[in-house]
């Protein structure tokens, strides 16, 4: 049974899953969902809390029993050959614990034992910055420092597709930042990332393909660029009038697609090389006095409002 | 077994560093011997066939040491571990559970041997107390009476929605049972109707069968008390397995 790596069946895809349900009771949690992760993709799962992301990220991991559907991990079915996979996968849990007076050297030791390979322990500590707590007990620790050694726990096998759940959550944003790096790092070495977020900024920056999911139901797989792109490749432009004064004609121009309005505040929607350069122009030629004016790019965030109509809230 | 020999390390390890555990099964046992000492002495005494209270206290209080390992230790350490999220986190490895659970009874059939040589060891060194029987035997059945106390634990452990829950029932299965079963006072001067409930009390078993083997008795002489706790280990397994969650 180890000996079976499901490496002969020879495709790029590490990852499928088909029709993909899962219900706890009267909840849906996963409603007929079907992706396939490519091999050395970092791949990224984001939606709001409840979306359905940790229910996927287990049924995929062998730890949870799908009620319906198909999951193939590295050709195998993780629920049947779970133990075979564990060996060739990492895994960080969103939520799990290690006994409180374990030392966080004596977890990395202990669970390297249970792997044929294994990664040198030291530099998995140096790489997150754990070597000056290796001695401190599981409880004394914080817990930007507990998510970082779950995280050398689920590399201690060198393994071939390692998933996150939650990745950055609980770290400050210069751990989140170095925690990106990582990901980049871990990816270069040839293992496929697949990860759980609820921040839009970081599936942007970090994902080759992001899949957004709400309510169970898939609403977006593609890639951060063309999700974007998809939204009309749209810039805004922002700006605030001067009391009284009246909006002037800018729908007209070539690059705006819309202007829309509040109160004071105008939002100005087009696309284009010259977009911001010509509205401005407008606006001098008008006479206008406008004050705040600052362009901004659309992200993730918006494709999710227009896809799904509600905020990205965690 | 990949992880077997490790872990059964780390549990000691993490036995040895949680104060309480260590003191009930380290230190309490021979500060019985100091206290009941002072009061009983080891006089030889017709009520236990010529030995004294500190001789026939010996494997009563590693009968004691088995039950609160088994009855405490392991349902309180097993449900907090899966309470917490610890057994998740072990279950996302390629580790067989049965490895988990050997290298767990493994760990708490040591720390039950360690309880007992401090307290043999102190009552040798307070009353010389007498030892007759052969040492292999009695540990192979401290081993027997252990997994079968063992096994009730991790039936609690199965069974209970929470840590506290299965502190609880541990402690209401546990302390009645140390004092009725002979472990912790002789039944020998408890009145006629104790021994009656006593009969349906595992640790009685586990007592009656290291008291013989300990002054001399063969295991043949004591095959009753060896299959109550054969069928204890065998139920209380096989309903474990049963009812085990990780999560």
């Amino acid at each position: 049974m180890e000996q079976d790596k499901g490496t002969e069946v020879s495709m790029s895809s590490v990852i499928e899953v088909r029709n993909l349900r899962k219900t706890y009771g009267t909840l849906v949690a996963v409603d007929d969902i079907s992706f396939e992760v490519d091999e050395g993709e970092i791949f990224g799962m984001v939606g709001p809390n409840g979306a359905g992301k940790t229910t996927t990220i287990e049924c995929i991991e062998g730890l949870r029993q799908p009620d319906d559907g198909s999951v193939q991990l590295l050709g195998m079915d993780p629920l049947e050959k779970r133990r075979a996979i564990a060996n060739h996968i990492g895994i960080q849990l969103q939520e799990s614990a290690l006994p409180r007076r374990l030392r966080v050297a004596e977890a990395l030791d202990l669970f390297a034992s249970f792997y044929k390979r294994r990664a040198d322990a030291e530099e998995l500590l140096d790489i997150l910055g754990l070597t000056a707590k290796r001695s401190s007990a599981f409880e004394k620790l914080s817990g930007g420092q507990k998510q970082r050694l779950f995280i050398a726990l689920a590399l201690i096998n060198k393994p071939e597709v390692v998933f996150f759940d939650e990745l950055t959550t609980g770290l400050d944003p210069q751990a989140r930042r170095s925690m990106w790096d990582l990901v980049r790092q871990i990816r270069e070495q040839g293992c496929t990332v697949f990860f759980t977020t609820h921040f839009m900024e970081e599936a942007q920056r970090l994902c080759d393909r992001v899949l957004i999911i709400d309510r169970g139901q898939i609403v977006a797989l593609d890639t951060p660029e063309a999700m974007i792109g998809s939204l009309g490749a749209e810039n805004r432009l922002v700006f605030t009038l001067p009391e009284n004064q009246a909006p002037p004609a800018l729908a007209d121009l070539p690059q705006v697609r819309r202007v829309e309005q509040f109160g004071e505040r105008v939002v100005v929607y087009g696309h284009g090389e010259r977009f911001a350069s010509s509205v401005v122009s407008a606006l001098e030629d008008a006479e206008v006095d406008f004050l705040d004016l600052r362009t901004e790019q659309p992200n993730l965030e918006d494709v999710f409002l227009s896809l799904t109509g509600q905020e990205m809230r965690e | 077994m990949r992880g077997f020999s490790k872990l059964t390390l780390v549990n000691l390890k993490l036995y040895l560093r949680e104060p309480i555990a260590t003191f009930f099964t380290l230190a309490f046992p021979p500060l019985m011997v100091v206290l009941f000492g002072a009061m009983y002495g080891n006089d030889p005494s017709p009520m236990f066939g010529g030995y004294g209270s500190m001789d026939v206290a010996m494997p009563g209080y590693t009968a004691m040491i088995l039950g609160t390992v088994g009855l405490l230790g392991v349902p309180i350490t097993i449900s907090g571990y899966r309470e917490s999220g610890v057994l998740r986190r072990f279950q996302a490895t390629p580790m067989r559970p049965l490895t988990y659970i050997l290298a767990d009874i493994v760990a708490n059939l040591v720390t039950t041997l360690l309880g007992m040589m401090g307290l043999v060891i102190i009552g040798w060194l307070l009353y010389r107390v007498q030892f007759e029987g052969q040492v292999v035997a009695v540990i192979l059945a401290v081993a027997f009476g252990g997994l079968a106390m063992f096994s009730i634990g991790y039936l609690i452990a199965g069974l209970a929605p929470g840590a506290r829950t299965a502190q609880v029932v541990g402690m209401v299965i546990f302390y009645p049972m140390m004092f009725l079963s002979g472990a912790s006072i002789p039944l020998e001067v408890m009145p006629e109707t104790i021994e009656r409930i006593a009969d349906f009390l595992p640790l009685t078993y586990v007592v009656r069968l290291l008291r013989g083997l300990w002054f001399g008795d063969a295991w043949g002489e004591h095959l009753l008390e060896t299959a109550v706790l054969a069928g204890v280990l065998l139920v209380c397994t096989a309903l474990a397995a049963r009812f085990f969650r990780w999560e």
